[in-house]
């Protein structure tokens, strides 16, 4: 405390280090090597119970093919909940894109080329679930109303806006198929990577540097860890939290032109299924509820072992009935997990 | 000669309540005025007021003689007002490094952060300023679990790091043993030899009165009188604070 007060920055030559230490990484990086304990003790089971399925590559490729779409919602979402807020509003977005997406295609036929058409659409998707997610933020940082209140309003809120737009209707998009975007956003690398899991590791890289690498994500953690001190030492917290809800709105919309690309189908109940299996995967990955931690490598695992137990229980030769039990079952024991981790972290 | 800081007939209320009221406020250049009043005098809410977090209902506010609008946490930091929290306001998930750059990250003209600068500055400071030694403090430790005179070391050292000209403290000796309040009225001594100015509040009258050159009190939201401790015992003080606390007058 016996400083001289006065403040410029000395250059330092010798740059801070220390040792490694294995205890000290374990330490730091309990929650990421917790979820990854259990990812890989479930996919031993599951090798050991069911060999024929789970060492065969046409399981996991089947994975990579219907993870993504939800597992891609699940990084935003975790920079969404370490800045302590909530979104229950995305799977509404996945339709509510989707309907600027057609009403742009619709409304541009004069233009005839059906790839600038389709480009111009998928431009407004995400257009509209960017605009959607600002006005969540809007609505829970300027009227100060909890984003879990707020989101369960705006679900509702796009949903019926789906509905009345569409009259309810679904429809085919196999024009889709005839431009460039379909094997660029579903199409399988050399018959068996799909290009729905290279956007989830697109995705999840630029969300891990955004929130780790970003000035945008060091207020994240200041936002959710204390939100009065934050504002005291000048963080923009309204801010920094409206663009999170952007963030999801953006990544909601794509996910729901992925889904729909990938089925070439529209129905205005798109999204509704992913809501817990996407905060299931945030919370089983070690982000907390409480704000200021978690992690985009956590949500990640989280989401695969989400998306491998429905096909796991089948495979092992219970029923599906099974599914929602191991589900609960896995999920209330890594929340322990996470809780006792993060204890002894402190 | 121009005051560093100057408040001419502030006020501020939150709705019904009138928290200040017709407040006239004088900084000099390195001088060390310390404010005292009873709880809910507005102390706390004159200090956030000069450190741009809440804007005054009416009123101005000069800075080295211009006046500066719309004061907010950001420009109150350009124009060298750093404050020490009676909150302390810091982040007690995330790591020391995080918290002494809090609000100001290091980072390049795109936003991306230069974590390797940021955490040698918060070894050196550590090391230099903060004279940590324990094993269990380092840049990647979480600040929850140091205890409270370390806390308050961070608070300060953060205050420090940046070019500060207003260093304003708020009850900082809150929660420290009695060694660590000593040191930091050396502290705060220290800020005067190296030609800055402060803002003291404590709740403890003989530290207020030992560092500052000027006592200014407020009472009910209002300025009720100011004293140079030159001129004035300790005693006596202690007399008229007690007073004004009874009937609102000093005499």
């Amino acid at each position: 405390m016996n400083s001289q007060p006065n403040g410029t920055a000395p250059v330092v030559s010798q740059h801070y280090k220390l040792a490694f230490s294995f205890r000290r990484f374990a330490r730091t990086n309990s929650a990421q090597l917790g979820i990854l304990g259990v990812f890989v003790t479930l996919w031993l089971i599951f090798i050991f119970s069911a060999p024929d399925t789970f060492l065969s590559p046409q399981i996991y490729s089947a994975f990579m093919s219907t993870i993504p779409f939800f597992a891609i919602m699940a990084i935003p979402l975790t920079i969404v909940v370490i800045a302590k807020e909530m979104d229950l509003s995305f799977p509404s977005i996945m339709a509510m894109g989707m309907v600027a997406f057609s009403f742009v295609y619709n409304g541009t036929a004069f233009i005839g080329n059906g790839t600038i058409r389709v480009f111009l659409a998928i431009i407004a998707a995400l257009v509209a679930g960017t605009i959607i997610g600002w006005i969540n933020g809007i609505i829970v940082v300027k009227f100060g109303i909890p984003s879990l209140v707020v989101t369960i309003g705006t679900q509702f809120f796009w949903r019926g806006a789906v509905l009345v737009l569409t009259s309810g209707t679904n429809f085919p998009l196999e024009y889709i198929k005839d431009t460039i975007f379909h094997p660029l956003l579903v199409g399988k690398i050399g018959g068996y990577f799909p290009m729905q899991m290279v956007w989830l590791i697109v995705i999840t890289i630029i969300g891990w540097v955004m929130l780790n690498r970003h000035r945008f994500g060091a207020h994240i953690y200041l936002t959710g860890d204390n939100l009065n001190s934050a504002e005291l030492m000048g963080v923009n917290t309204g801010r920094t939290r409206i663009q999170a809800f952007m963030l999801i709105g953006l990544v909601a919309a794509f996910a729901g032109v992925l889904y729909s690309f990938y089925i070439a189908y529209f129905w205005p109940s798109l999204g509704s299924g992913y809501l817990l299996n996407t905060l299931a995967s945030v919370f089983l990955g070690g982000t907390s509820v409480f704000g200021g931690t978690g992690t985009i490598l956590g949500t990640f695992f989280g989401a695969f072992i989400i998306g491998a137990i429905e096909a796991a229980t089948v495979a092992i030769g219970l029923t599906g009935f099974w599914t929602q039990l191991i589900y609960g079952f896995i999920i209330v024991l890594s929340v322990i997990m996470h809780t006792y981790l993060r204890k002894r972290g402190e | 000669m121009e005051y560093r800081l100057e408040l001419r007939n502030v006020s501020k209320s939150f709705g019904e309540v009138q928290a200040l009221e017709d407040i006239n406020f004088q900084l000099g250049q390195n001088e060390i005025v310390g404010l005292l009043g009873d709880n809910g005098a507005g102390k706390s809410t004159l200090i956030k007021i000069i450190t741009g977090y809440h804007q005054p209902t009416t009123g101005e506010i000069y800075f080295n003689g211009q006046k500066v609008e719309n004061l907010s946490v950001p420009k109150a930091r350009e124009l060298g007002v750093e404050t020490v929290y009676q909150e302390r306001a810091l982040a007690e998930l995330q790591t020391l490094w995080r918290n002494i750059f809090m609000g100001r990250e290091l980072c390049n003209s795109m936003g991306f952060l230069d974590i390797q600068q940021m955490r040698d500055e918060t070894h050196r400071l550590m090391t230099e300023s903060m004279g940590f030694t324990s094993h269990a403090v380092s840049p990647d430790s979480r600040v929850g679990k140091y205890s409270g005179g370390e806390k308050q070391g961070v608070a300060i050292v953060r205050a420090l790091f940046f070019e500060a000209e207003i260093i304003v403290l708020d009850e900082p000796t809150m929660g420290l043993s009695l060694k660590e309040s000593a040191k930091l009225v050396n502290f705060v001594k220290g800020i005067k030899e190296a030609r800055k100015s402060a803002i003291f509040i404590d709740h403890n009258i003989f530290h207020v009165y030992n560092v500052a050159d000027r006592v200014v009190v407020i009472d009910r939201g209002r300025v009720a009188g100011e004293f140079l401790t030159a001129s004035i015992s300790v005693t006596e003080l202690m007399e008229k604070m007690v007073r004004i606390a009874e009937t609102g007058k000093f005499d």
